[in-house]
């Protein structure tokens, strides 16, 4: 379970966050949208301090994690993270883009670190790519391994920052199916995302973020079918 | 003509010297050059101050009088301080000193440049998994800087093999001491300093085509 109270975040004079207060329970699945520069994805990336909260609190399963005692490395094993553009390490086969951060960070086996992997990759249907490197990938393919990766440390929640958005269109729906898959088996999600349909059909709820606040949030029929704010019905209109 | 085939001879005999100077100074400036370009990025002011004055002071001043101190100016310097004997022996330690402290101040700006090429997305996906910083670099920063920097770091071990030529005003017998050496015997100058320099070409040509070849190889390890 992640809360977040009265999260800001500034970058020099700009204001991104202006007080986000929120609570995103175990085994939910979240769909942040918002215009593009609205701070959907600062919000995601203060979850797992890749930026460091200007002000406010973060707690995970109750426990303060935006604090200088506080062990960073253990809280992001927790927290899965997946990107727009992969950040697969190019340099490594896909086998062992999944296998470093259990073996290194979790001093797991190599044979048993391999053997996971190799089932995780068969989940994501790509159990034939195991010793390629990520260059011979297409972005699809290269997206399904980045959350096999992020998967293979056990988290507990998977953060996604607009998973899709790089994404020819052709291969975004190769990537909802496997994170679908994943919401279905009762992971905790949150989810920086444009695809809509893909909110309405998995999201428990939906938060619409806009200039740094959640404007409004609710259930994906509450907030599709009967947005309140007139921010959140311009927006809807244009992207529906 | 003999002459010249006879000076190469003499000048290919310093070869082993050269070659042992230039890359125990070249492993050694890159370890040190490794560790200055990660003072560099400290985030400690004191740590990046002292490894920019370190990078100032040996790009700053002549490989050859940084010879001339470490060679004759420091048993000097020690004799006066300690009041016992002493000289560097063997005499081939001032090479490797010389050429690996200064080569590392190039290193370190050669390293501190392929670190920042490598996309910040990596630094953010590996400290995501729970790798820490230390973790992040050895596993994921430095091995692809590494390939980036493949071509530079070769270029300055050519730029290397050259400059240790200097290291013959200190009496090191390399190459270029060699020839000296035979010139003054023989008095056949001309014959004698052209084969130091088909040597040095013979050399760093060789290596030169290396590095392009390890390039390609290196190249293709992403495509497969």
């Amino acid at each position: 379970m992640i809360e977040v109270k009265n999260l800001c975040k500034s970058f020099g004079d700009l204001q991104v966050l202006k007080g986000i207060s929120e609570t995103i329970n175990d085994r939910e699945v979240v769909c942040v949208i918002g215009p593009s520069g609205s701070g959907k994805s600062t919000f995601l990336r203060c979850l797992n301090l890749l930026e460091e909260p200007s002000g406010g609190e973060v707690f995970l399963d109750g426990k303060k994690i935006n604090d200088s005692d506080v062990d960073i490395d253990e809280i992001r094993e927790k927290l899965g993270m997946v990107f727009q553009g992969f950040n697969l390490f190019p340099h490594m086969t896909v086998l062992d883009n999944l296998t470093l951060a259990p073996i290194k960070v979790k001093g797991m086996e190599k044979a048993a670190a391999e053997e996971k992997a190799r089932n995780l990759l068969e989940t994501v249907g790509l159990a034939d790519k195991a010793e390629k490197y990520p260059a011979s990938l297409s972005g699809g393919q290269k997206q399904r391994v980045a959350i096999a990766r992020a998967l293979a440390m056990d988290p507990e929640i998977m953060l996604f920052d607009e998973p899709t958005s790089a994404l020819d269109p052709e291969m975004v729906g190769e990537v909802l199916n496997v994170m679908k898959n994943l919401a279905e088996n009762g992971m905790t999600m949150v989810i920086v995302t444009h695809e809509m349909g893909f909110a309405r059909e998995v999201a428990d709820r939906v938060l619409f973020i806009d200039e740094g606040n959640i404007l409004e949030q609710g259930t994906p029929a509450e907030l599709f079918g009967n947005p309140q704010h007139d921010r959140t019905k311009n927006f809807l209109s244009k992207v529906l | 003509m003999d002459q010249y085939i006879h000076g190469i001879a003499v000048a290919a005999r310093g070869v082993p010297v050269t070659l042992i100077i230039s890359l125990v100074a070249v492993l050694g400036g890159l370890v040190l050059g490794l560790l200055v370009a990660l003072a560099k990025r400290s985030k400690f002011k004191i740590l990046r101050g002292i490894a920019t004055v370190y990078v100032d002071i040996l790009r700053g001043t002549p490989l050859l009088v940084q010879v001339l101190i470490l060679g004759y100016g420091v048993p000097q310097l020690v004799r006066a301080i300690t009041g016992m004997q002493f000289n560097w022996e063997p005499l081939i330690l001032v090479g490797f000193i010389a050429c690996g402290v200064n080569s590392s101040a190039y290193m370190a700006e050669i390293i501190r440049s392929g670190l920042q090429a490598v996309d910040i997305g990596q630094t953010e996906a590996a400290r995501s998994l729970g790798l820490n910083s230390r973790q992040t670099m050895r596993y994921v920063i430095v091995p692809q800087a590494f390939k980036i920097i493949v071509p530079a770091l070769g270029n300055e071990f050519v730029t290397l093999i050259k400059e240790t030529s200097i290291l013959s005003m200190v009496g090191i017998v390399e190459v270029t001491r060699r020839g000296t050496l035979w010139a003054s015997q023989s008095f056949q100058s001309f014959p004698a300093y052209i084969g130091v320099a088909v040597v040095y070409l013979i050399m760093t040509l060789t290596l030169s085509r290396l590095v392009s070849y390890m390039e390609r190889r290196m190249a293709q390890s992403d495509r497969s």
